[in-house]
């Protein structure tokens, strides 16, 4: 991508500024929503797998475990569910004014990974109450919420350049999501799948990043793709990210000339 | 004027289709049944290989009528239309306003909508501070900037759009229409602001229709008509050329309409009304302003010393003038037997537009409605550049003598 020309940046700015300040628009909490909303959902699933269906038995930090999980699979639903309509939802800017589309799809993606930050601090509090210790691997968490920006973002232009010209594909995206996170170690354990598919699972990004994420943050007793694979497959995860993200990338370059008459 | 010019906007021979497909392919299912049925693809050619040069320093207007592909070519320079053939050479910055106010949030505040706007067209946060005052103070509206936008009045909305939009200077302006909102005192602020901008060489693109501004700011005009240029200079010439194309289409219509009233009449109506410039002319449907105009009204008599009442209206519902012929008293009524005809001039000192007479057959003592027409063809009065004393505001130009006691 270009480099970030001074009034790119500034659009960029203020895109992400109205988001946000539009998003809690009108409710008593205001930001707090974006602390709130994890901090609930996560009391949620707390209760329903330790008491009612008590998935995580032999996982350390089983409520930190399923946390994390679930913070980064959030990201990604949100911010490609969001990207994918980006272009379509600002067709009244795009139609009128000349900025770089791309602008459009990013903002909204940094909207999502500052959400994603917020929540990650709830992640991290519940860490310590939960006792784990905390550590300079926590560091860690920053290349893999990278990987996981460019593969969000890399889906989102995809989405984005095709629901310009096909309207069905947010409904088609949002079933593959909800495949995607059956298909994903979230709320179960590696421990629950069959060791011969290890490696089949980890060829999606997704679960090598939530398993790295909860082996950084979590406990090293976490199954990861290194652990798991000792072979040129580890790349596996990575191609499928740089795949797309070149792919979608080109065909939304090559597609947002014509954006403005498309929509 | 210097010889040399620079350039500022070449555009080379610019060739621009959308492609309108059958019916839109918005879901997978319209796409296979269009693939199926093999449905033809509509292409439409909006702009067909136009080229022109804009200078540095040039106030030039583009003209043309609805559809012409101004607004295409507007949106082309402008850069969110990427030609088909052809490219347009932009030389320094330019802020297009094809519409004002874009990205406008209802539920942010004033403030935070200027810096946002500001962002979309090119400025960055530290730029627009030192913008900031100045456009708050141009739009009037300081107590109002931490208001959120949708609590603002429409006017106010406008009023901060044309505020940013004119502050935020930039090499090459481009206008789209803009002089077509707002009051009156939001018009006069518009043209302070367009000759401030002639006087200061600021480069100007404007689309309009209104062609008193093209003829009172532009220094260059191109008329374009089914995307092709019709002419280029002068921009009275151009005014002049696409006031013509105008009438061409008005006299087609109205001509149209026409032949579907000659049809109702036939069907029963038993009042006619007939303009034309002169007796030996035809009937026509468009006039300038203050033109001498024959009229012919004829009808079926119903009763000895009945009244024809022929009323005038804008076509907005104005009524704007009564004429009587009582058939009693006026002995230049001709007769035929049942049929009566009536013939007047009148001069049409009444402001450009449409406007549609309505007859009404009435007896003697007013008491009886005999028959009626309503409403007539309408016509239209056209703005006739070459008087300036007759362009006037308002409904119609009153007679009037200056005297000196």
């Amino acid at each position: 991508m270009k480099y970030l020309h001074s009034r790119n940046r500034a659009i960029l700015s203020e895109m992400v500024r109205t988001d946000f300040k539009v998003r809690y628009q009108n409710s008593v909490l205001g930001y707090m929503w974006s602390l709130l909303k994890p901090l609930f959902l996560f009391a949620i699933l707390y209760v329903v797998f330790t008491y009612i269906i008590p998935l995580g038995k032999g996982i350390d930090h089983y409520p930190v475990y399923l946390l994390t999980g679930i913070v980064l699979w959030n990201f990604f639903v949100e911010s490609t569910m969001i990207g994918a309509g980006s272009i379509v939802a600002r067709g009244d800017l795009i139609r009128k004014i000349r900025i770089p589309r791309y602008l459009v799809v990013v903002s909204s993606s940094l909207s999502a990974l500052i959400n994603l930050g917020l929540s990650l601090i709830v992640v991290f509090i519940f860490a310590l109450f939960n006792g784990v210790t905390p550590s300079l691997s926590w560091f860690l968490i920053i290349p893999l919420i990278i990987e996981l920006f460019v593969f969000a973002l890399g889906v989102s232009f995809l989405l984005a350049t095709l629901f310009v010209k096909f309207r069905d594909i947010t409904y088609i995206w949002e079933i593959c999501l909800q495949a995607g996170f059956y298909a994903t170690p979230i709320i179960y354990s590696f421990k629950s799948v069959p060791a011969q598919y290890h490696k089949w699972f980890f060829m999606n990004p997704m679960a090598q990043i939530i398993q790295d994420a909860r082996y950084v943050i979590v406990t090293n007793t976490a199954t990861t793709i290194w652990s798991t694979i000792h072979s040129f497959m580890t790349i596996g995860p990575f191609l499928v990210i740089a795949v797309i993200a070149i792919v979608g990338t080109l065909y939304f370059k090559r597609r947002s000339k014509y954006f403005a008459e498309d929509i | 004027m210097s010889d040399k010019k620079e350039v500022a906007i070449a555009i080379n021979d610019i060739h621009k289709e959308f492609i309108l497909p059958q019916s839109k392919n918005s879901t997978f299912k319209q796409t296979v049944v269009n693939i199926v049925k093999k449905n033809r693809k509509v292409v439409q050619k909006v702009l067909d290989g136009v080229s022109f040069e804009i200078d540095k320093g040039d106030f030039f207007g583009i003209v043309g009528r609805n559809g012409s592909g101004k607004s295409t070519l507007l949106k082309l320079i402008a850069g969110v239309y990427t030609p088909t053939i052809g490219s347009i050479d932009v030389n320094g910055n330019l802020t297009p306003f094809i519409e004002l106010g874009v990205g406008f949030n209802p539920e942010l505040t004033g403030k935070d909508n200027v810096y946002l706007n500001g962002a979309l067209l090119g400025f960055n946060r530290r730029q627009m501070d030192v913008m900031y005052r100045d456009i708050v103070e141009f739009a009037e509206l300081q107590q109002f900037m931490d208001q959120k936008l949708k609590n603002y009045s429409s006017g106010m909305q406008v009023r901060l759009a044309f505020s940013i939009a004119i502050k935020a200077k930039n090499d090459i302006l481009m206008f789209d229409e803009v002089l077509a909102v707002g009051d009156e005192a939001f018009q006069r602020k518009c043209t302070d602001v367009f000759e401030q901008y002639k006087a200061n060489g600021q480069t100007v693109v404007l689309v309009t229709h209104a062609m008193d501004t093209v003829k009172k700011f532009c220094n260059r005009a191109v008329l374009i008509n089914d995307g092709q240029i019709i002419k280029i200079g002068n921009p009275k010439d151009v005014a002049d050329e696409y006031s013509r194309l105008n009438q061409v289409v008005i006299d087609k219509s109205n001509d149209k309409k026409n032949k579907g009233i000659e049809k109702n009449q036939d069907a029963g109506q038993h009042i006619e009304v007939r303009m034309s410039k002169s007796k030996n002319e035809k009937p026509s449907n468009s006039f300038l302003v203050n033109e001498r105009v024959r009229l012919s009204l004829c009808w079926i008599e119903k009763m000895s010393g009945e009244k024809m009442i022929l009323d005038l209206y804008k076509n907005n519902g104005v009524h704007v003038s009564s004429f009587t012929c009582s058939t009693f008293e006026n002995n230049k009524v001709v007769r035929n037997g049942n049929r009566r005809k009536a013939i007047m001039t009148v001069n049409l000192n009444i402001s450009p537009g449409g406007y549609y007479f309505a007859a009404t057959l009435v007896s003697r003592d007013f008491t009886q409605k005999l028959s009626t027409l309503n409403p007539t063809n309408e016509f239209s009065v056209l703005k006739d550049w070459t008087r300036a004393e007759y362009v006037f505001n308002g409904l119609t130009g009153l007679s009037h003598e200056w005297i000196k006691e």
